[in-house]
């Protein structure tokens, strides 16, 4: 009877958690179907109104910016080539990096470690004006590339990975070794399979990390074909109502990418143990 | 030269531990070679060394007519088995065999046949989709070996690969080792601290001591003539009695009893060892023992007692015999059957 009690008591205190998060996402929701009008006199609204495609398609296909040249449609374009880029990229690099770390018995290994893990203490604000004048010096302003590779060696990951290798009992790498295995197999065929729960979870991170920078792409692009959502939120501009849509779109793919890839992550998680 | 062959090969880790000294040793082709010593002593040491998995500090290994010593461990050609067995944890048991002849390019049909055979002969045919985290620790085991077989390598090296089994199925998978081994005759080396391990599976055995081989030879050899007092109380279950005692011109006094005409020029304090299955019971025997504990084993008995000052000596009676705690019992050495060694550097000196 108490257990009943109890856990009616935590499974309140969540409904009034989840109702805290859900209800001013749903209010912006609810406002963004109906007219710019409705809004201006009558506040926001609980209830869905009729305008939501009038709304939705108006925000994407129009061109916005100071020049009227990039649509929303666009944005997302760059920002989904950004964030993934960023994971995808970020992920490599940190794999490898901890591979070298964890079994390339250098000396300095341990010290080369840490000067890594520091870089997690230097906010990438810190270091954005000599980033970018390499950047600017390589003509890689206004580009994917300028975009995606300067955020893309990432010290958390690159420490995640490492204490995971070093759970991997060595007996594995001698095994490997007498069964022909080189190193780079010994990576290919052990290392990444064994990290694949890691690997998904580590994509879904850097993807929102990626995809929620805004100083960056701010600094290294010029031209408005490189805009990106979240740039977009501060500069889009138009009724209250575009700019609700344009928020609960800018919404929609960092859930899409967790909803996608937790399904292998979940998986991962139970096969392996 | 034999087929595997040691010259003074010596180990010393960074840390400054030597754990191998100048140790030379000759296996030859198709031999089963055990290693046998207490904890620490070195045997995986030297395994590994033969493995490739430890650089050697000093000395050389030949295998087959070539200098290893530099050779990496994925060209040597060796196999083994390790204590928890290393099996590949994200390959199912089918692709744990096959990823060694993966990595020399064999041909996809050579290597499910190769894989097949192995798992007919260890009888794994059954789990090969599994992963290794759904079989118990003798398929594990099975699978360790099948990985080892399946590659038909120059060496099988095998360290300790049962202790992580129950007393019972220990003993079986001992007997298929070396049946397996027999049918495939394959030079193998298998590193164990159980001496019952060792007698059993050796066609040599190697007892090693603190980095160096104290003795070599077959099993037989090593229980009746042990060259010194480690080995004699290493070999022998259970463990050979020790007596303190004193040689002088050819005549032994220990506590109460002596023994006249012994085969050595040696004199000075010495240490007397009787194995427990190595004494009868007689009338007027030289020995006295007052029994405090009976081990019934039903096809014989320990009975463990004292010597006067001596405690816990053992003997070992036929299983018929009814004894109990209190009797006192009347021993005699079987006719040759003791070992003497110098107290101080524990040689062999009868
Ligand atoms: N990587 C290492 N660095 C330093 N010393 C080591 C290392 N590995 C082993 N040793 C030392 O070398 C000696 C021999 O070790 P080894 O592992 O060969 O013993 P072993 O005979 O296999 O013992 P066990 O039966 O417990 O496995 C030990 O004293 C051990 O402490
Ligand atoms: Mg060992």
């Amino acid at each position: 009877m108490t257990r009943f009690i109890t856990s009616g008591f935590s499974h309140f205190i969540l409904f009034i958690g989840i109702l805290i998060m859900i209800v001013p996402v749903w209010m912006i929701f609810a406002s963004s179907t109906h007219t710019g009008l409705t809004i201006n006199t009558q506040g926001l609204q609980m209830f869905l109104g009729d305008s939501f495609y009038e709304n939705y398609l108006r925000v994407l296909l129009y061109k916005g910016g100071f020049f009227k040249e990039i649509t929303a449609l666009k944005m997302f374009l760059n920002s989904f080539i950004m964030a993934t880029g960023v994971a995808i990229l970020s992920v490599i690099t940190s794999l490898m990096a901890a591979y070298a770390l964890v079994y390339y018995r250098t000396k300095y290994a341990t010290l080369l470690f840490w000067i890594i893990f520091v870089t997690i203490l230097v906010p990438l604000e810190l270091r954005i004006f000599p980033t970018y004048s390499v950047m600017a010096e390589l003509n890689l302003v206004n580009s994917y590339f300028g975009l995606i590779v300067p955020i893309s060696a990432s010290a958390i990951a690159t420490l995640f990975f490492r204490q995971f290798y070093k759970t991997v009992p060595d007996e594995l790498l001698e095994s490997a070794k007498l069964d022909g295995a080189n190193t780079w197999r010994f990576f290919v065929d052990f290392l990444v399979p064994l990290s694949k729960t890691m690997i998904v979870a580590m994509l879904i991170f850097m993807f929102v990390f990626g995809y929620n920078q805004y100083l960056w792409p701010l600094l290294v692009t010029s031209s408005e074909q490189y805009w990106t959502v979240v740039m977009g939120l501060k500069m889009m501009s138009g009724s209250i109502v575009h700019r609700f849509a344009f928020v609960m779109m800018s919404m929609v793919p960092p859930i899409l990418i967790i909803i996608v890839l937790q399904k292998h992550f979940i998986k991962g998680v139970f096969q392996d143990k | 030269m034999s087929f595997l062959d040691l010259k003074n090969v010596t180990k010393i880790y960074p840390n400054g531990t030597k754990a191998v000294h100048e140790t030379s040793l000759s296996v030859d082709e198709g031999e089963f070679m055990v290693f046998v010593g207490p904890s620490g002593c070195g045997k995986s040491t030297l395994l590994r060394m033969v493995a490739g998995l430890e650089d050697i500090t000093e000395g050389d290994i030949n295998l087959d007519g070539k200098l290893i010593n530099e050779v990496d461990p994925s060209e040597r050609d060796v196999a083994m088995v390790f204590q928890n067995y290393a099996l590949y944890p994200h390959m199912n048991v089918y692709n744990n065999l096959a990823y060694g002849l993966k990595n020399r390019g064999i041909d996809k049909e050579t290597i499910e046949q190769k894989v097949n055979d192995a798992a007919k002969l260890l009888q794994i045919s059954d789990f090969l989709q599994r992963k290794p985290s759904m079989l118990s620790g003798g398929q594990r085991q099975r699978v360790a070996m099948g990985r080892a077989i399946v590659r038909n390598p120059k060496i099988f090296l095998f360290d300790e690969p049962l202790s992580n089994l129950d007393a019972k199925l220990r003993i079986q998978m001992r007997l298929e080792i070396k049946k397996l081994q027999q049918k495939v005759g394959v030079t193998s080396i298998f590193v164990t601290h159980d001496q019952v391990e060792a007698m059993t599976l050796a066609d040599r055995l190697a007892v090693i001591n603190d980095g160096i081989i104290e003795q070599l030879g077959t099993p037989i050899e090593i229980y009746n003539n042990p060259k010194s007092l480690f080995v004699a109380g290493f070999i022998g279950s259970p463990q050979m009695n020790f007596l303190d005692a004193n040689l002088n011109n050819k005549t032994l006094s220990a506590e109460n009893f002596e023994i006249k005409n012994i085969d050595s020029d040696y004199n000075g304090e010495v240490t007397l060892g009787i194995r427990p299955e190595h004494l009868i019971e007689t009338e007027n025997g030289l020995i006295n023992l007052k029994v405090e504990l009976v081990e019934q084993l039903g096809s014989d008995n320990l009975v463990y007692g004292q010597i006067k000052n001596i405690k816990d000596f053992c003997y070992r009676s036929p299983g018929n015999q009814t004894i109990k705690k209190g009797d006192t019992l009347s021993l005699n050495i079987e006719e040759n059957k003791y070992f003497i060694f110098d107290k101080s550097t524990g040689k062999r000196v009868n």
